[in-house]
């Protein structure tokens, strides 16, 4: 490809905590797009695009979809905000807790899970049980605000492609993207 | 009708005497955001969202009640309202739970449309989360107080054009709450009409028409004005 050498590559990762990987697919649906960025971007973590499973060092953009729900959410979440200099809320999920924080008005994770996987089950009923594999449900699902500084707000359920590029190109140009008008910062 | 000069956003605007701040900046094409305002319906300042700096007054006052004055000097921009206006959204938000991606108003909801208006790319303001009922007894329409913003446009509406008043605003602070009636399932309400004028003018999507999923309500508040128009010319026919 025709990437000069010294334009250093963005080093982009996308992170999935408490959402519907709705955010994600929309990513995907930047189409050919994706062919244009993929030169100039190194992603170096991501649920659709990357093996590794550690949150490496030194990123310089990550985009969050979902809220924080359980314990490797906020663990992970911890780790993204000290290793990525542009961390953005990716999605309405990241931003109000949206669907996964229709749980939080209920009491708290046992009346969910007495829900989902007692009263609803069809045989066999039981919590799901594995320790250290099956992360713990949080109190409430939270904004990822309300836990770390967050850069940039980037709405949607899901954010459009249109809106999606338009906040990287921007970054991609090393510029701060104008988050105002419908095209941009509409939720829902 | 005596005409009133006042000034709003640097400019002089001519107001008929007994105008509000509201209808005179409407003339004059100066957009102050609102949410309880609904034309045809009596004002009643609940939402706070069109207060306006007036020079002299160290209060801000609402425009949709207060009243043009000759000579008065009126600021509905500044960097100060524009900061209150969005914490008004902010609160209205994280104050109850509106989850746009599956609410019935989605792409059609005077909430989100301030919203975008006011710049809310998130809310400064912890969300609360609060556990609210659904009342779902009337046999057409539903009620979810989840996505109440307690604008009150359903109890004047019901009240001031349907005659029938079956709504009002209950109890105090979180506990504020539309009831139907004495506080009763709104099904059980005899004076209710069935006309759905309140389900008509909500603004969000608390009061909806059952069957409807998301997004798929589309009403038109404005339509409030065209019916008593049209109501007034037909009393005024021979």
């Amino acid at each position: 490809m025709s990437q000069p050498a010294k334009l250093p590559k963005l080093r982009l990762a996308t992170v999935w905590l408490a959402g519907c990987s709705g955010c994600h697919m929309s990513f995907l649906d930047l189409d050919e797009w994706l062919i244009e960025l993929a030169p100039r971007i190194e992603m170096v973590f991501s649920p659709i695009a990357s093996d590794t499973k550690t949150y490496p060092e030194d990123v310089d953009v990550a985009l969050v979809e979902g809220g924080v729900g359980n314990s490797d959410n906020l663990a992970l979440i911890h780790q993204v905000r000290q290793r990525t200099r542009l961390l953005v809320s990716f999605g309405d999920c990241a931003i109000t807790a949206n669907v996964p924080g229709l749980r939080n008005p209920l009491a708290g994770p046992a009346a969910v899970l007495d829900r989902s996987y007692l009263e609803l089950a069809d045989g066999s009923a039981q919590w799901p049980h594995a320790p250290g594999l099956v992360p713990e449900l949080l109190e409430r699902v939270l904004p990822v605000h309300e836990l770390v500084p967050v850069d940039l707000f980037l709405p949607g359920c899901p954010p459009p492609a249109e809106r999606i590029r338009a906040v990287l190109e921007a970054l991609l140009r090393g510029e701060q993207p104008l988050m105002e008008g419908a095209e941009m910062i509409r939720f829902g | 009708m005596s005409v009133r000069t006042l000034r709003i956003d640097g400019r002089d605007v001519a107001s008929a005497d007994g105008a509000t701040v509201l209808e005179a900046a409407r003339v004059a094409g100066v957009a102050i955001p609102t949410l309880c305002h609904l034309e045809g319906l009596s004002p009643v300042a609940a939402c706070r969202l069109c207060l306006v700096e007036i020079e002299g007054s160290p209060k801000l006052q609402p425009a949709c009640i207060t009243p043009v004055s000759e000579g008065l000097v009126v600021h509905t921009a500044t960097p100060r309202l524009r900061e209150i206006r969005r914490t008004v959204i902010e609160l209205l938000f994280t104050e109850g739970n509106h989850v746009c991606s599956v609410c019935v108003a989605n792409g059609h909801c005077e909430l989100q449309d301030r919203a975008v208006e006011v710049g809310m790319d998130h809310a400064r303001l912890p969300y609360r989360f609060p556990d609210r009922p659904v009342d779902l007894s009337h046999p057409r329409f539903g009620l979810d107080h989840n996505r109440c913003i307690l604008c009150s446009r359903c109890v004047r509406v019901c009240d001031e054009v349907e005659g029938a008043h079956v709504w009002d605003v209950a109890w105090r602070g979180e506990h504020c709450r539309i009831i139907a009636g004495l506080d009763q399932p709104w099904g059980s309400v005899d004076a209710c009409t069935d006309c759905g004028k309140c389900v008509m003018v909500c603004p969000t999507g608390a009061l909806f028409h059952k069957g409807d999923s998301e997004g798929e309500k589309h009403e038109d508040p404005s339509r409030l004005a065209a019916l008593q128009r049209a109501r007034h010319a037909r009393q005024e026919a021979p």
